[in-house]
């Protein structure tokens, strides 16, 4: 037997073990199950990946049970690994087991961990199929598989109703993408009369030139149907227009936001985009777009990440604004670096979630970070995971000699997008060098004002309760969530006039338990090496060799990518020092600048702290006029005009006919003659006119 | 089987279960009845497992004549095998969801169920035009009574609505019958369905029929009788609605108006087509916005009826066999999801959705498999409803990818409102001490539940048991009205420097 099979189906046997066992085994064995599976998974994953990085394992295709066959319509539920295969797998496995191993600290005192751990797996087993799918159709089914997941955990802690109206949201804007995803498989298999991926992607070629008619006009073949793909793409991968679910998304857990929404799930998008990137590779246009969305969510998501005060929603922003590098790498034809990225990205953006995890931890469930400060000291290991997580993201190194992990993948992007020459290249590179900016200057904030600076904790209304309520501390502290931010909204508006309360308040922040700084460790190892050790088989003239044809390598970007000018190699390392010195100039040096530069800029301020509107715009624009539809087909439709002229019409006839029925039923001839005349003149001019 | 005659065992021993719970009446009755449906389910395994794929395209049939002109003709095809299997398997569960909801007049109310499990059966084995008639009109009798005697506050207008909808239909079809018999000489519908009628009488064949089966589904804008008759009906009349009722009209159409009148089929198309857009996008918007339980899934079936008469009169055999899917989906599925809401209508004695929450609570089991059956509802892959809802989609697409576009809207609307339902109900805090207080499944519950949701799984991982024994009668059907079919708006064309080959002109006009 392939070990995949145990790979993919341990975590599921694990999660209905965990899931249905659930307070008939309790905590502990669910815990125990969960996590041995993964570990288990993850063990089976690297000799796999080790063994196509060195070059010794063959692409293979394990079959499991057929699924559907309908006509020319057949699928199968098969188990696909390959070099794209093999680095989601470690990715995905890894991250998997170590938030599962973080988790036994994270979530001790949540009552209901069985079902938290039985999730978690079952997102594992999900993503699992998404990435060894060998048709599009099983790649949908993991794709709403982990969306089902993601719905869960989002809303795990159910009872607050910011987390279960996150979960549906998450769902729901996932389904808009999801629509364009299943229009993409229909119009692929119209076109190629299959859904296997393979088969798809050999027959390419002789779709060059092609046109199908689609909403009553006609487009390029492959354009219509990547760009239809690439929809789905959008909305799992938080790209502009569809990205507004992920910031809600923090809701979760937060070992969830370091699985779901920064390592595996939200890469999704990325993984289609290179596992289908022949056919990407066939439409210009819709590359272009794939380049055009990347890069403007790049800089669009990095521009609200400067402004934000929660901790796990700057970080979110982050993640959507790497994707957007992930994606306009993949446009510009660079998809060994866009998985580069995205292997990269998935250890230190776990580690910085699971380290801000660790911060809430010991802040007592306050994720404000106005709150925060001079934690360094505090919590040291913590804050040293996070400082490896923050140079990782922000591409700290030193051309040709080391840096950490995102310095190489990054400016890998950085450089396809100048070296691919196209207009849409250079758009996507100077909206990646400002982005760079601006990643430097949040993700040091953040650190500086986590880390540095004295302690604010004292106004923090979680620290209060728990000074308060020293021995409280435990299930419910989650419920006061909700009532928490609504308190801080309030500040938001008035942030600048706003002095914050300084002082300990007494509180002794505590350092995480082993099982949470264990991974940490880990991904930090991760975060600080990834780079250095993979980046040749990745991304370095010979790729080739590497990926095994499982996605498009231009040999011809490799080279443009080594002959930029010099300038374009030193300009990310610039931007990161600039975002590095402006940090600490307005957050240790002159804690007075941002209030004052955000009064100064006033309306774009506010515009940015509010997420350019985006919320506000789909309420006025989707929701609320889907609702008030709902209610004018309701009362309006079914009854005012339907029931009114239908059936209760109908009943209205049938009681007058009977009225006059009985009149015209008056036994005089003349009247029976009457109505056979009408009658008769009716059907004559019928026949007549017909 | 050789000759035994088990399709008229399986009409009769209902038949003599309905005696016997009238004679019987009070606990005695439902007991009669569960036994009689067990068996009839154990007689419908027996049929399934002897039903030979790839055989004969009509098996176990029965003939005998009971005066001029009028047979008792039985027989089945793998569809009509599907949605027997269908009714035999819901029949035990609406029988377990009465157990103790129903103390009124127990004897009769049985009594109306298994005779309404007879004329049901008896309607998908039906092979005479008329004995169908019967089988189909009869049905309703049953389920008027069930909503009538035993319904809700306003059963009255219910029932009466609800009648008079279907009677419209029923006249025209009847009508439509007695010209065929006339014209084609023969009531045996396998012969009909070979029978060439001319365009001309096509028209106006499928229009009456179209009267009734449009009803019957139900199609908008003639759908307002359903969400009255589900509110007002008790559970296990809303299961057996949505169930098995619904599916008579899908059935009609692809017994009848396909193979009967291809050509009215396509030239009609449009309409169907129009109809079941406006349904998706309508009856999703007005189920987002219902605070009563049962109306909301009730209009959402509407909406999951739309996405079968599109796969149905998409011409092409991913659009049939998806239609049939979502039928047994939706029979599962809706069937599950009245039942979740009679559960807790047991224990609280209402359907406002409003007077819940916090469910997750106190009734964790329970929240499991209203997860699945809300699931399976939205079309999760890895369930039922994906299945047929993809396939008919993608069958709807090959012919026009508006009406592709429109429907799948379908899948954004359909989370959003049953999620939306089960975000009120089961997450959130609990409001209400009553709705606190309520205990989880209990063992009689579970035995109900959980056979569903394992059917509901089982069709979305390996749907091939489902769609093997259909295959071949669908393939039948799509040779027939191959004829008629209309050409996609899709209609792919070669680049100029193609290569000589050109493999995929076949696939424009849908897979064989």
């Amino acid at each position: 037997m392939h070990p995949i099979l145990f790979i993919v189906f341990l975590p599921l046997a694990a999660a209905l073990i965990a899931g249905l066992g659930n307070k008939a085994i309790g905590p502990f064995a669910a815990k125990l199950v969960t996590t041995a599976a993964l570990f288990t998974s993850c063990a089976l994953s690297w000799p796999i990946f080790l063994a196509f990085l060195s070059g010794t394992a063959e692409p293979s295709v394990t079959p499991v049970l057929h699924w559907v066959k309908s006509g020319a319509m057949a699928f199968d539920w098969a188990l696909r690994v390959d070099t794209l295969t093999a680095v989601m797998l470690v990715v995905v496995t890894t991250v998997s087991a170590l938030v599962h191993l973080y988790s036994w600290g994270y979530m001790e005192e949540d009552p209901d961990q069985p079902r938290f751990f039985a999730y978690l797996s079952l997102f594992t087993f999900a993503m699992l199929m998404l990435v060894t799918a060998d048709n599009l159709v099983q790649m949908f089914f993991g794709w709403e598989g982990v969306g089902l997941a993601s719905y869960l955990l989002i809303g795990f802690w159910f009872r607050k109703p910011s987390a279960s109206a996150a979960a549906i949201k998450a769902f729901v804007v996932n389904r808009v993408g999801d629509l364009g995803f299943m229009l993409g498989i229909f119009g692929t298999f119209l076109v190629f009369g299959t859904v296997s991926i393979p088969q798809i992607l050999h027959d390419v070629p002789a779709m060059a030139g092609s046109t199908i008619g689609f909403l009553g006009h006609r487009f390029d073949t492959m354009t219509v149907l990547c760009i239809l793909l690439f929809i789905g793409a959008m909305g799992k991968s938080a790209q502009l227009g569809l990205h507004t679910w992920l910031p809600d998304a923090m809701e979760g857990p937060t070992p969830v936001s370091a699985l779901i929404h920064a390592a595996t799930m939200v890469t999704a998008g990325v993984f289609m985009v290179c596992r289908l990137s022949p056919m990407f590779e066939a439409s210009p246009a819709a590359l272009g777009f794939v380049t055009f969305i990347g890069a403007a969510t790049c800089f669009f998501a990095a521009t609200i990440g400067t402004t934000q005060w929660d901790i796990k929603r700057v970080i979110a922003y982050s993640t959507c604004s790497q994707l957007g590098y992930m994606f306009f790498a993949a446009g510009v034809g660079a998809f060994g670096s866009a998985m580069f990225h995205l292997f990269t990205h998935a250890f230190f953006k776990a580690l910085l979630f699971l380290g801000a995890g660790s911060v809430i931890h010991a802040m007592h469930h306050e994720q404000d970070m106005r709150y925060y400060g001079a934690l360094r000291k505090e919590i040291p290991l913590t804050f040293y995971a996070m400082m490896a997580g923050t140079l990782a993201i922000t591409g700290v190194g030193i051309v040709d000699v080391f840096g950490f992990a995102g310095f190489y993948s990054k400016d890998s992007i950085l450089e396809a997008a100048y070296g691919s020459g196209s207009e849409i290249g250079s758009f996507a590179f100077w909206c990646g060098i400002t982005a760079a900016l601006m990643t430097s200057f949040y993700s040091w904030r953040l650190v500086f004002l986590t880390f540095y600076g004295t302690p604010r904790w004292a106004a923090s209304e979680h620290i209060q309760h728990a000074l308060h309520d020293a021995h409280g501390h435990g299930d419910d502290a989650h419920a006061h969530d909700a009532h928490h931010e609504e308190a801080h909204h309030d500040d938001a508006h008035g942030d600048g006039h706003h002095a914050p309360v300084t002082g300990t308040g007494g509180y002794h922040p505590h350092e995480s338990p082993l099982a949470m700084l264990l991974p940490l460790g880990v991904l930090s190892l991760g975060a600080v090496l990834a780079g250095f050790v993979f980046n040749h088989a990745f991304i370095s003239e010979g790729e080739g060799e590497f990926w095994k044809g499982s996605l498009v390598f231009g040999e011809h970007l490799i080279h443009a990518m080594h002959s930029v000018p010099l300038w374009v190699k030193w300009a990310p390392f610039t931007v990161m020092a600039l975002g590095f010195v402006t940090a600490w100039y307005a957050y240790l040096r002159n804690p007075s600048v941002p209030a004052a530069v955000a009064e100064q800029l006033g309306v774009i301020y506010r515009f940015v702290y509010n997420k350019w509107y985006f919320d506000e715009l789909y309420n006025f624009v989707f929701v609320r006029p889907a609702f008030w539809l709902g209610r004018v087909f309701w009362k309006a439709g079914d009854i005012g005009i339907i029931d009114r002229f239908g059936p209760n019409g109908a009943a209205w006839v049938v009681a007058q006919g009977t009225r006059v029925a009985q009149r015209v039923q008056s036994g005089y001839l003349y009247s029976y003659a009457l109505v056979m005349l009408i009658g008769l003149v009716v059907g004559i001019s019928w026949v007549m006119v017909r | 089987m050789n000759g035994f005659p088990i399709l008229s065992l399986m009409l009769l021993v209902p038949l003599v279960g309905a005696v016997g719970s009238l004679v019987a009446g009070g606990k005695a009755a439902r007991q009669i009845a569960l036994l009689a449906t067990l068996v009839d389910l154990a007689l419908g395994i027996v049929l399934w497992l002897n039903y030979d794929i790839g055989g004969e395209q009509w098996q176990f049939t029965e003939r005998a004549r009971l005066f001029a002109g009028f047979d008792w003709a039985l027989g089945i095809d793998g569809i009509a095998l599907m949605l027997t299997l269908l009714t035999v398997f819901l029949m035990p569960i609406c029988i377990g969801a009465s157990w103790e909801a129903i103390e009124k007049r127990a004897g009769e109310y049985y009594a109306a169920f298994l005779f309404m499990e007879t004329l049901m059966i008896g309607v998908f084995a039906a092979q005479d035009l008329y004995l169908f008639y019967i089988m189909f009109e009869a049905g309703l009798i049953p389920m008027y009574l069930i909503i009538g005697v035993w319904g809700g506050a306003d059963r009255i207008y219910a029932s009466y609505k609800f009648f008079l909808y279907t009677l419209l239909g029923s006249v025209l079809m009847l009508i439509a019958m007695l010209w065929m018999a006339h014209a084609a000489g023969t009531t045996d519908i396998p012969t009909l369905m070979q029978y060439n009628f001319s365009p001309a009488a096509q028209t106006w064949l499928f229009l009456a029929f179209f009267a009734s089966f449009a009803v019957k589904m139900p199609m908008w804008p003639v759908h307002t009788w359903l969400p009255d008759a589900h509110v007002q009906a008790p559970t296990a009349g809303s299961v057996i609605l949505a169930g098995v009722l619904l599916k008579m009209g899908g059935y009609g159409f692809i017994r009848f108006s396909l193979p009967m009148f291809p050509e009215a089929s396509a030239q009609f198309a449009w309409l169907i087509f129009t109809l079941s857009m406006v349904a998706v996008v309508y009856t999703s918007l007005v189920a987002l916005v219902q605070h009563d339980m049962k109306k909301l899934i009730a209009y959402s079936s509407v909406a999951h009826m739309a996405i079968v008469t599109i796969g149905l009169f998409a011409f092409n055999v991913q659009g049939l066999e998806g239609a049939m899917i979502v039928m047994l989906s939706h029979g599962l599925v809706s069937g599950a999801l009245f039942l979740s809401v009679g559960i807790i209508y047991d224990r609280l004695h209402t359907r406002e959705i409003d007077r819940y929450g916090g469910l997750a609570i106190n009734m964790p089991r329970y929240a499991l498999f209203f997860m699945l059956f809300t699931m399976a509802s939205v079309g999760l892959p890895g369930t039922s409803g994906f299945v047929g809802e993809f396939l008919s989609l993608g069958g709807i697409y090959q012919v026009s990818s508006w009406v592709a576009l429109i429907c799948t809207t379908g899948i954004i609307l359909g989370a959003a409102y049953m999620l939306y339902l089960y975000r009120r109900v089961v997450f959130g805090d609990q409001k209400h001490a009553d709705a606190a207080a309520m205990t989880d499944l209990t063992f009689r519950e579970l035995a109900m539940v959980i056979p569903l949701g394992l059917a509901v799984l089982w069709m979305g991982v390996y749907p091939e048991s489902f769609l093997a024994p259909m295959r071949a009668d669908i393939a039948a059907l799509d040779a027939r009205v191959a004829r008629a079919r209309p050409p996609g708006d899709a209609r792919w064309t070669a680049g100029k420097p193609v290569a000589a080959e050109a493999p995929h002109a076949e696939h424009n006009e849908g897979a064989h």
